[in-house]
């Protein structure tokens, strides 16, 4: 069996100094079982196109400089191997920066907005620590172990890139902040907690905005699984009482309450709980659902069987409030 | 062919908003020869929103469901793609900690239930390729869906965190998947290629922030109608909801037209399996469906 494949790059070229907009350059090359990504990149600079400019530094994927997407899976050049790779895309790649609409050369891409979303939830330790300890500050390890993974986040941006949220909503803190405001949240040392909360509550920029579609955890290269910490986000802002009482709020509480009345779902119930007087702008679309047989009537609404078992157990289980 | 048999979730959605989908995974089912047990019993798997607010509920509410399906000894199957997640990951949550384990029985002992573990929790699209198999569906095929170019969406919950439903979805790539494809020609219809197949339709959103799923959903239809998509089919009525429903209000969002019908997967399987679009429910869709 050869250990060598050939393999087409699509090659996303632009200088945001001379050109207008960008283009592609298409690249041959054999590669071997052994290469990641980055050896493509580098080998391509070294020996076809000097000007061809993309970002590297530790190569061990831990200084996190080197992501790119490669057919629109966001990766560390330096930890991809390239016949994963084709084993999921064939052998026709397209390599685009990051982003592409933050690119300045080629794969280089401006990160601006990344770190002041990041800068914006505190990310580090608020705590009044003696000048002069006697002894060390001592962690034990279930303590440390809340942290889980989100000390491991090393600022690659692969995550922030993957989220379609920050592609149609400029002011989103994207998941890399939200792992970092999780992170110090869950420190017992730190004394920030309820300020980084009532940062990241705001609709528009904070976690209520997530739509849930999991692509930060798959595009981690570190395993960190961003979306898990921004669930313990939401659930910190509860714990803590510093969620606002919002549409966005009220709709996580509603199906506690729509739960211990019908075990499924009242669904319009649910929107008018969270949307208050505000429920009046869904009625067109509520109308056009209703002539086609998608409303259920009050007096129809179907129940769960056995709903005592349900109320008990909601009764029983839950120690949320709000 | 062993006769298949499941308890079957229907979740929330299908009992109210989408009760097409209900109806056509019955119909098809039927027409397949595989029985379906309704969990009358079961609850709301939260959606992820209960999740939110009260996590250690949801373990307990999620338990139960799949209690009602080990009591039956059947694997159980989900029609909804966040159901899917939802429940797949309170089995994985419950199957790998026992102490978290514990603590969900002991709640679920009030009732008489125990977790314990031994059910299955798969989407039908997966049980149907998998059990099934393809080439069985296909040997079914009365009208063949020749004439149609299908864009496949496949939903974020079915694909992602693809360590969550390793196995249980055929290990499909996130990142390229293809079950839903693979089953477009396996009716004889023509698979359409186009970007936003695997991306996000924006539906947990869409009470506070509307725009943000507004553009998410109009990009994966604007980019099924360039690349000349007939319908769109889906396996997650919220994905529907969001695709069919909101569309005169994603034109303006985005600013383009969009006249695009967003099917069911039981609703694509019936069809090419011979049975009526009423029978299906088709008529229950805000954009019209042509069925000549």
């Amino acid at each position: 069996m050869s250990n060598t494949k050939k393999v087409t790059l699509n090659i996303f070229r632009f200088n945001s100094e001379t050109d207008y907009l960008p283009h592609y350059q298409k690249v041959e090359l054999e590669v071997s079982q052994e290469e990641v990504v980055l050896d493509l990149l580098n080998r391509i600079k070294w020996d076809i196109d000097g000007s061809f400019s993309y970002r590297r530094s530790c190569r061990h994927g831990i200084c996190g400089s080197c992501a790119v997407k490669v057919n629109n899976k966001t990766v560390l050049a330096c930890k991809e191997r390239v016949f994963d790779l084709i084993d999921i895309f064939g052998t026709d790649w397209t390599i685009d920066p990051s982003s592409k609409s933050r690119a300045i050369k080629d794969l280089v891409v401006d990160k601006k907005d990344f770190w002041e979303k990041y800068n914006a939830v505190t990310p580090y330790l608020v705590a009044d620590i003696d000048e002069h300890p006697e002894c060390e500050n001592i962690i034990l390890p279930e303590t440390a172990e809340k942290l889980e993974e989100a000390d491991y986040c090393i600022q690659c941006g692969c995550c922030y890139y993957a989220c379609p949220v920050i592609e149609v909503n400029e002011d989103y803190f994207g998941p890399a902040a939200f792992v970092k405001a999780y992170r110090f949240n869950a420190d017992v040392r730190d004394n920030a907690k309820i300020d980084r909360l009532k940062t990241v509550d705001p609709i528009g920029p904070g976690v209520w905005d997530c739509v849930k579609c999991f692509e930060c955890s798959e595009a981690c290269p570190k395993d960190i699984d961003p979306q898990s910490k921004i669930t313990k986000l939401h659930n910190q802002l509860f714990e803590e009482g510093v969620a606002e009482n919002n549409v966005a709020s009220r709709h996580a509480v509603g199906f506690k309450k729509s739960i211990e009345k019908h075990g499924i779902l009242d669904e319009g119930m649910l929107v008018a709980y969270s949307e208050g007087c505000a429920v009046v702008k869904h009625i067109p679309e509520a109308l056009e659902m209703f002539k086609k047989g998608k409303i259920v009537m009050p007096w129809n609404m179907p129940k769960s069987k056995n709903m005592d078992e349900i109320k008990k157990l909601v009764k029983i289980s839950s120690t949320a409030k709000f | 062919m062993e006769n298949l048999k499941y308890a079957l979730y229907t979740g929330c959605t299908a009992r109210e908003s989408t009760p097409e989908l209900l109806k056509s995974t019955l119909a098809v089912a039927k027409k397949l020869g595989i029985e379906l047990v309704l969990l009358d019993e079961a609850s709301c798997c939260g959606a992820s929103h209960l999740q939110d607010f009260d996590d250690f509920l949801s373990l307990v509410l999620n338990a139960r469901n799949i209690c009602y399906a080990e009591k039956l000894g059947l694997p159980m199957v989900t029609i909804c793609n966040t159901c899917q997640l939802n429940t797949a990951m309170t089995k994985k949550r419950l199957d790998e900690n026992p102490e978290l384990k514990a603590k969900v029985n002991e709640k679920l002992a009030e009732v008489g239930l125990e977790y314990k573990g031994t059910s299955e929790v798969r989407h039908f699209l997966y049980a149907l390729i998998d059990d099934y198999g393809l080439e069985n569906i296909s040997s079914k095929v009365e009208k063949p869906l020749s004439s149609l170019n299908i864009a496949a969406f496949y939903g974020c919950h079915n694909i992602r965190p693809s360590e969550l439903h390793d196995g249980s979805n055929l290990n499909e790539n996130p990142y390229k998947p293809t079950s839903l494809d693979r089953l477009i020609e396996a009716l004889e219809g023509n698979s359409v290629d186009y970007e936003h197949k695997n991306k996000c339709c924006g539906f947990h959103v869409d009470l506070q922030a509307p725009r943000t799923a507004n553009l998410l959903s109009g990009h994966a239809l604007l980019d099924a109608m360039d690349n000349n998509a007939d319908v769109m089919v889906t396996p997650c009525p919220l994905c529907h909801l969001n695709l069919d429903v909101k569309q005169k209000s994603i034109s303006k969002t985005v600013g383009r037209d969009i006249n695009l019908p967003v099917i069911h997967l039981p609703q694509m399987i019936g069809l090419a399996l011979g049975i009526s679009p009423s029978d299906l429910g088709l008529q229950h869709h805000v954009t019209e469906v042509a069925t000549s």
